[in-house]
């Protein structure tokens, strides 16, 4: 009893730390400046004027829907690029598949921002300046979700596999009829953290992306602060929470399956 | 079939051989069917292949080609330098000191990211009712972007409408300028990156402990060991393998660390804070030096790699693995 007395008290007062910035930055946004002003923890009458002005002086919602295109552009384009890389180093046999396979680690030591001098060229040179292309093309091809969905292919019954050929199932059918269904969960998990890392993106749309046409919601962001910090917290915390609130949901509904699926894909 | 079948058994005369040579149905696999492997193998691994060699293997290298060149403003290289963007590198004041705030600030965030995660981890994996909201909670940073997550806390750290320095103030303590101040910059910019490092790593080392057999902890209480001695010797070493791979990306986003900066401090004041990525951004996107650049971003490419091999090396000894 006193046990979990203790461990009430500590798992209360951890995630009141963890989760204060984000209530207050909840909490500001229906300040007004004079609330803001005196240091207030909350509204002392909470008013929806913040929301208002941010719809109306920065064109938050197109940022929002430009970043709802790109994360979910470039988390199919990932989903279905790296299973067909995993179908093959699962099911498909050839001499050379370990040197494929290392050179898929390999990518692992390149960190992308030694190479974003050169990627910045090759955007410029294809014409895809301003355009979704560039936000999302270059992260369809992932080792890491490659091996995670190859880790859980592995566990389809090898009868199966075999099944399907007696059956005479061409590779494509048996990979999306028994394959695809069958690792659904690992989909599921490498969807949803496709969806965080590349609506959370950051450095790459700020290099980019130089006017309003595809620019995301982070970098609509970082002009909301810049352009409006002197004057108006209140209104660019409404703004904050207009961008976390999508991942958050995402992510509260889809953490039991991250939290195992990931811890799975990371270690084995 | 069965007349194949019973041809085969009027044949007892012949040897096995020419059996086979007579009855051999001519191999129905044509070459075509025997390299299917290949192709499929190829078609579907193309696109991975395709996207890793125009936007890992090929810019790399490129990067590498840079260095050794002094560019003009649209990055097209005019002239050779051989090692001398490298040596201006290592001469230059400002790249020193951008590595040194570096490596201070792995220093303050590697550590206590992996070690709060732990402790976060080690709370919620209690079995008790409503443990689910708090694993959420627990989680939540990870759904939080650079950007936001920088926004939030640079109103927290303003100097006089911060609500940091009304919680010092309000128990007499004196007002920080936690932005404002050359040491104090790095220590702020690395409380927010612990902050939003949690939320993955409190995730990640979930997982691992979940996967903990109960029985070793059965046996254990059975034997009367307390909570202390069940930790050390029981969750860490079956821990170690999340444990390290948690510490080996900690290691490499801490270096990675760029939004954080640019809406925090722009890494002053006086470069106090500028982080490496940092200074590869301004030197190329701002003074379009892309030489420089570029013989930074090979640095930092051999330090990950370096560091990562170090891990694996190191990390492997001490590491259990089930």
């Amino acid at each position: 009893m006193k046990r979990k007395m203790i461990l009430y008290a500590l798992l209360t007062l951890a995630a009141f730390v963890m989760f204060f910035p984000i209530m207050y930055a909840f909490s500001v946004s229906f300040m007004t400046s004079e609330d803001i002003l005196s240091r207030r923890l909350l509204p002392s009458s909470p008013t929806l004027d913040n929301y208002r002005d941010v719809l109306v002086s920065v064109p938050i919602l197109h940022y929002l829907m430009n970043s709802f295109i790109v994360a979910s552009t470039a988390t199919l384009g990932m989903l279905i690029v790296s299973a067909l890389a995993a179908f093959i180093f699962a099911f498909i046999p050839f001499k050379g598949r370990q040197a494929v396979f290392l050179l898929f680690i390999s990518t692992l030591l390149i960190p992308w921002e030694a190479t974003m001098i050169p990627n910045f060229f090759t955007i410029q040179s294809l014409g895809w300046m301003n355009n979704y292309l560039a936000l999302t093309i270059p992260f369809f091809a992932l080792a890491f979700g490659t091996f995670l969905l190859r880790q859980h292919f592995k566990t389809v019954p090898q009868e199966l596999y075999e099944a399907a050929q007696v059956e005479g199932l061409s590779n494509f059918q048996f990979f999306y009829k028994v394959v695809v269904p069958y690792a659904k969960t690992s989909f599921v998990t490498l969807g949803i953290f496709g969806f965080l890392t590349t609506w959370n993106m950051y450095l790459w749309p700020l290099l980019v992306t130089t006017n309003d046409t595809v620019r995301t919601v982070q970098i609509g962001l970082r002009r909301l602060q810049a352009d409006e910090v002197a004057t108006n917290w209140g209104l660019v915390m409404a703004g904050v929470i207009l961008v976390i609130i999508p991942t958050l949901i995402l992510l509260a509904a889809g953490q039991k399956q991250l939290q195992k699926g990931l811890a799975k894909g990371a270690i084995k | 079939m069965k007349q194949q079948a019973a041809d085969i058994l009027d044949t007892k005369t012949l040897t096995v051989q020419d059996a086979i040579d007579k009855y051999k149905v001519a191999s129905t696999k044509t070459w075509w069917q025997k390299t299917g492997n290949y192709r499929i193998a190829f078609l579907y691994l193309l696109p991975s292949l395709l996207l890793f060699s125009v936007f890992m293997f090929y810019p790399m290298i490129y990067s590498l080609y840079l260095s050794f060149f002094f560019t003009d403003a649209q990055g097209t290289a005019s002239a050779f330098v051989g090692w001398e963007n490298y040596t201006y590198l290592f001469q230059s004041a400002a790249f020193r000191n951008s590595v040194g705030v570096t490596l201070l600030f792995v220093l303050y965030t590697v550590p206590s990211s992996v070690i709060i995660a732990l402790f976060l981890a080690l709370l919620a994996n209690e079995k008790l009712r409503g443990i689910g909201l708090y694993r959420t909670i627990f989680a939540s940073t990870l759904g939080m972007s650079v950007a936001a997550s920088a926004v939030i806390w640079l109103f927290m750290f303003h100097p006089t409408a911060g609500i940091l320095n009304a919680a010092l103030t309000s128990i007499n303590l004196p007002a920080l300028s936690w932005l404002q101040d050359s040491t104090m910059a790095l220590v702020s910019v690395a409380i927010t990156t612990i902050w939003m490092n949690t939320g993955f790593s409190f995730l990640i080392l979930l997982g691992g402990l979940q996967n903990i057999d109960e029985h070793l902890y059965e046996s254990a209480r059975i034997d009367g060991a307390g909570y202390f001695y069940r930790l050390r010797r029981i969750t860490v070493p079956m821990l170690s393998p999340t444990l390290f791979f948690i510490i080996t990306i900690t290691f490499i986003n801490s270096f990675q660390s760029f939004g954080q900066v640019d809406i925090l401090t722009g890494g002053g004041p006086a470069e106090a804070t500028n982080l490496i990525i940092y200074s590869i951004y301004k030197e190329a996107f701002i003074y379009y030096q892309f030489g420089p650049a570029s013989a930074q971003a090979i640095i930092l490419f051999g330090a990950v790699l370096l560091l990562t091999l170090l891990q694996f090396k190191f990390g492997e000894k001490k590491v259990h693995y089930q």
